[in-house]
């Protein structure tokens, strides 16, 4: 188990890396002289040789990109323009909202797409098995944005059962003291069940957005592999044996029929990082997606390019997690290694 | 005949919808295996055995159907049971292995917790006593350190040692009745006998019968009472196998016997048999699935097959016997 | 890392790869395979057709009669080239001509989607904003064509360091979520339409490299290329005469898979106000301006767009799946 972990952690190390120097080539990419840009428009000619000194942009390439790596080990990822605050504080303040959301969402679209998946396979041809075919066939077309404005306008403007799409607390509230930064953790904590309730009914309908949007795969995956499973040798075997039919639906095929669907956990987080910044931008939430669609727009490119950096970071920690997990699982993966 | 059957099966006939038409994969297959004695059941690929074994368990693939016979253990018939009453004998009263251990034992879950599993099922034991009673068991099939071997997972063994988890497995309700899958298929020719060994002995002990399903007409011969030769869906020849090896009357079984290395006078004799199994998707089936491959067809071989009242000792479905 | 994402825009083909034993369970149907007899697929394109174009046609004519949906997702697509070339010269209104006293009314039989904010009829910019949409994914599927398929083919074919760095390269792609990497590019090389179709197909990029990279390693050895090689063609030759003609049906499915992926990436990046600006008539800004009136109940300046964009990912994704049953029958899931 140990070395197994230890060779999974090596194997995402050139990845890391490779982020690193694709953000470090991002930046040194922008459009015109950075110094000037920088600078600003109203600067003056000593002043952006000033700053392209201080910015070490007057350096070789590989010296720059020497600093930019010291810069990051120590947790810095430069100035926001527009707010002058530092972009890693920033991000740091922003990303339990955002984690908060994306988990939320993710456990939604498991909490249908399995179930959902399981019953397809196991009934092949029913009822069930073409709702799973029509939801995976529309879900992979739904631009995720415009599934939150439908959703918005349905359940706040039609029926009036959500709250208004701004943000992750109605102004009525405070949020509750940070422990976690998980506005459900801490309320729950803080023993505050409406402040809980509150947060909640924000929350429902973005990670109700990306549950929708990250269904299909995930279904789609179960289904096939539940399939696959169950006409398998040993899903014969233990029907032979008499095992009640739950213990070889559960214990012996979606155990295994789990391992497929856990690899394609990688790609549906690749999607929901993603789809996270438009359902940011729909419910005004504010995360780290909005933090970098602001900044954007702003022409800012410091918070922009932390947020790349950050949201890579996390989606090789999370794939990292994904193989960990396959690991746990899989004992030929784990003992193997 | 069988005086006191453990199994008696009679006029199984079963279907599979495909999408190039309906499969006849069975047809009146009847046969009986008496307590504490083997059956096997013998015919090329394709020939209906293991059919005929997933439909008596009650595990056929879903495209397959059960569309007429019976199969009785003691009072109850197994193809009309409710799903309540298989589950009540399925893996208590009879048990199943299948060829190929390494993928009929499930990979992520060490072989002591699927021993267990069964056992928790079928048997009076406890959760606490089970892993235990498993690793009596590894003991009992011959599997050496059965307490480390418990913890083992399917991968990490071979296929010997997976066919006896596979066994104990079967064997852990102390079943009357196992069938037996070609249950040597895939392992090497010192380990088969082993294994045929294995449960012919447990067999013994515990007086179970068996259905041993096979396509080698030798090791049917070393193994058991009486033989049953399948081809195409049928049961061409039923008889206790002296009598089949010494008399045979099915054309068929005449070939296969010929065709077998040990019993082959000459190697000019181990001549295969022409010709293959008909498309058993054909709407103009011959009555005699083996017609168009035997030499001793006759004009009546179109008529519907005779049918031997089952207390005969030696039936034959043939219009011109040997 | 590599084995988690090989095929993150098509579910169908990552079930394909991900499941070892699946190619007779994963059909939509319980029954169990049967012999090819239904019917006669085109020689597979192994070696050069010359003599399977009728064969060709008739297995075409053969997918899409029987197959209705993707009969039904052929006509949608034309129907959307109709709309791309000739929708301009169509459309009732002047897509940027605003209209102060017409503004924000709801679907009418003058404006037949309604009018937006500006009083722009909604109807006419959905059907002008076609052309932009789907240019915009059609050049970046022709780009990443181009990018993905070359390096691939250099790298199966020649392996080595070659092979190393377009692995290595594709690998820190997918180290990305590939939305984010889109937008990194974007803001980093100026927020132009082009630059959104450059990052659309970088970040496609790994996808068509991995599968003409397996395409060409499989060619590499086979006893055609051989053949070619022995009777002295340079090396140059063969890869443009023997495993390119190859490899370019494959590449051509996995177009057709992707292109539902680079609209959808495309409006999403203009959503979040990258690339297109208003007032140019784009789906994805259309639905982005249309966003702040869905809390006020004006649902019809984002509807329309979005129906728009949703019918077309919708129709690209299943005439993916068709392409692939009539190019390449094997890979039916």
């Amino acid at each position: 188990m140990g070395s197994m972990l230890l060779k999974r952690v090596l194997a995402a190390i050139p990845s890391l890396i490779g982020v690193v120097i694709v953000t470090f080539l991002l930046t040194r990419a922008l459009p015109g002289d950075p110094a000037a840009y920088f600078a600003g428009p109203a600067a003056t000619k000593e002043a952006i040789e000033q700053i392209r000194a201080t910015l070490g942009l007057d350096q070789p390439l590989i010296i720059q990109f020497f600093h930019y790596v010291v810069d990051l080990a120590h947790g810095d990822l430069g100035k926001s323009l527009t707010t002058g605050q530092p972009v890693a504080e920033e991000i740091r303040a922003r990303l339990p909202a955002s984690a908060e959301l994306t988990l939320l969402g993710l456990i939604v679209s498991m909490a249908i797409a399995i179930p959902l998946g399981i019953m397809a396979a196991t009934k092949p041809g029913s009822i069930i098995d073409h709702t799973c075919r029509i939801v995976t066939t529309a879900g992979v077309s739904l631009p995720v944005f415009f599934t939150g404005l439908i959703l918005v306008y349905v359940f706040y403007y039609l029926l009036g059962w959500a709250p208004a799409p701004l943000g992750r607390l109605d102004v009525f509230y405070s949020a509750p003291p940070t422990v976690t930064g998980f506005y459900l953790i801490d309320s729950l904590i803080a023993r505050d069940p409406e402040t809980f309730v509150a947060a909640l009914k924000q929350l429902i309908l973005p990670a109700l957005t990306l549950g929708i949007f990250s269904l299909a795969p995930i279904a789609r995956m179960t289904r096939a592999s539940m399939l696959s499973v169950l006409s398998s040798d040993f899903v014969r075997t233990a029907r032979a044996s008499g095992l009640a039919p739950y213990t070889v639906i559960v214990t012996y095929a979606f155990r295994n029929a789990m391992l497929p669907v856990i690899t394609t956990l990688g790609m549906v987080f690749s999607f929901l990082l993603g789809a996270n910044v438009l359902v940011e931008k729909v419910f005004a939430w504010p995360g780290i997606g909005s933090f970098a669609v602001e900044a954007l727009i702003a022409s800012d490119f410091a918070p922009v390019q932390g947020f790349v950096l950050t949201m890579a970071i996390l989606y090789v920690a999370l794939n990292l997690l994904i193989d960990v997990l396959y690991g746990l699982i899989d004992p030929r993966v784990r003992l193997e290694a | 005949m069988i005086v006191a059957p453990a199994l008696q099966v009679e006029h199984l006939s079963v279907e599979f919808r495909t999408r190039s038409g309906i499969v006849k994969a069975l047809d009146n297959v009847s046969f009986a295996v008496g307590k504490g004695e083997t059956l096997a059941l013998v015919g090329e690929s394709g020939s209906g055995k293991s059919v005929t074994a997933y439909a008596i368990m009650g595990i056929l693939d879903p495209a397959g159907r059960v569309t007429g016979g019976k199969a009785m253990l003691g009072a109850l018939d197994l193809l009309h049971a409710t799903p309540d009453e298989i589950g009540k004998v399925r893996g208590r009263e009879i048990a199943m292995i299948f060829q190929n251990p390494r993928t009929a034992l499930n990979p992520i879950r060490p072989v002591g917790r699927q021993i267990a599993d069964v056992l928790l099922r079928h048997a009076d034991v406890t959760r606490r006593e089970a892993p235990a009673r498993a690793i009596e068991l590894l003991r009992a099939v011959g599997i050496t350190d059965p307490a480390r071997r418990a913890k083992a997972y399917p991968f990490e063994m071979s296929g010997g040692m997976c066919q006896r988890v596979m066994i104990a497995i079967a064997l852990a309700a102390k079943p009357s009745l196992l069938i037996a899958d070609e249950p040597t298929t895939g392992l090497d020719v010192t380990t088969q006998a082993v294994i045929m060994d294995l449960i012919g002995e447990l067999a013994a002990e515990i007086g179970m019968a068996t259905i041993f399903i096979t396509h080698d007409l030798a090791l049917a011969a070393q193994r058991a009472k009486h033989i049953a030769v399948m081809h195409a869906g049928h049961v061409v020849e039923l008889a206790e196998t002296q009598e089949m090896f010494a008399h045979p009357r099915h054309p068929y079984t005449a070939e296969l016997i010929a065709a077998t290395p040990d019993t082959a006078a000459s190697l000019d004799q181990l001549a295969s048999i022409p010709g293959s199994l008909p498309d058993l998707r054909r709407a103009d089936l011959p009555p005699c699935r083996y017609s168009e491959r035997c030499p001793r067809k006759l004009a009546s071989c179109d008529q519907p097959l005779p049918v031997m009242p089952p207390e005969n000792p030696h039936t034959v479905a043939c219009w011109n016997p040997l | 890392m590599s084995s988690i994402a090989t095929d993150r825009a098509d579910p169908d083909a990552a079930i394909g790869a991900a499941l070892v034993q699946a190619a007779s369970v994963t059909a939509d149907t319980v029954l169990p395979p049967e012999p090819a007899t239904t019917f006669t697929p085109p020689p597979r394109p192994t070696a050069p057709r010359q003599s399977g174009l009728a064969a060709t046609l008739s297995h075409i004519r053969y997918v899409l009669s029987e197959n209705l949906v993707t009969g039904f997702a052929f006509a949608l697509f034309l129907l959307i080239v109709l709309a791309a070339v000739f929708g301009p010269a169509l459309v009732p209104y002047d897509p940027l001509a605003s209209d102060t006293v017409a503004a924000l009314k709801p679907p009418s039989a003058q404006h037949w989607f309604g009018t937006d904010q500006l009083g722009r009829d909604i109807f006419s910019r959905v059907v002008v904003a076609t052309r932009l949409d789907f240019g915009i994914a059609v050049a970046s599927v022709v780009l990443v064509f181009l990018m993905g398929g070359l390096a691939g083919v250099a790298a199966g074919f020649y392996g080595g360091w070659t092979d190393r760095i377009v692995g290595r390269l594709a690998d820190t792609i997918m180290a990305f979520p590939l939305f984010v990497l889109a937008m990194g590019i974007v803001a980093a090389l100026g927020n132009t339409v082009q630059n959104i179709v450059l990052a659309t197909a970088i970040v496609n990029f790994p996808l068509y490299a991995r599968v003409a990279r397996a395409e060409a390693n499989v060619r590499r050895e086979a006893g055609f290329v051989e053949a070619a090689r022995l009777s002295g063609n340079s090396e140059f030759r063969i890869v443009s005469f023997q495993v390119l003609p190859n490899v370019f049906p494959i590449l051509v499915v996995q177009m057709s898979l992707t292109m539902g992926y680079a609209i959808l990436n495309a409006a999403g990046l203009s959503f979040i106000g990258l690339g297109v600006r208003p007032p140019t008539a784009e789906w994805g800004i259309m639905v982005a301006e249309g966003a702040a009136f869905i809390v006020s109940g004006e649902w019809w300046i984002a509807l329309f767009p979005g129906l728009a964009l949703m019918i077309a990912v919708f129709c690209f994704n299943l005439l993916g799946d068709g392409v692939r049953d009539i190019v390449d029958p094997r890979r039916r899931t």
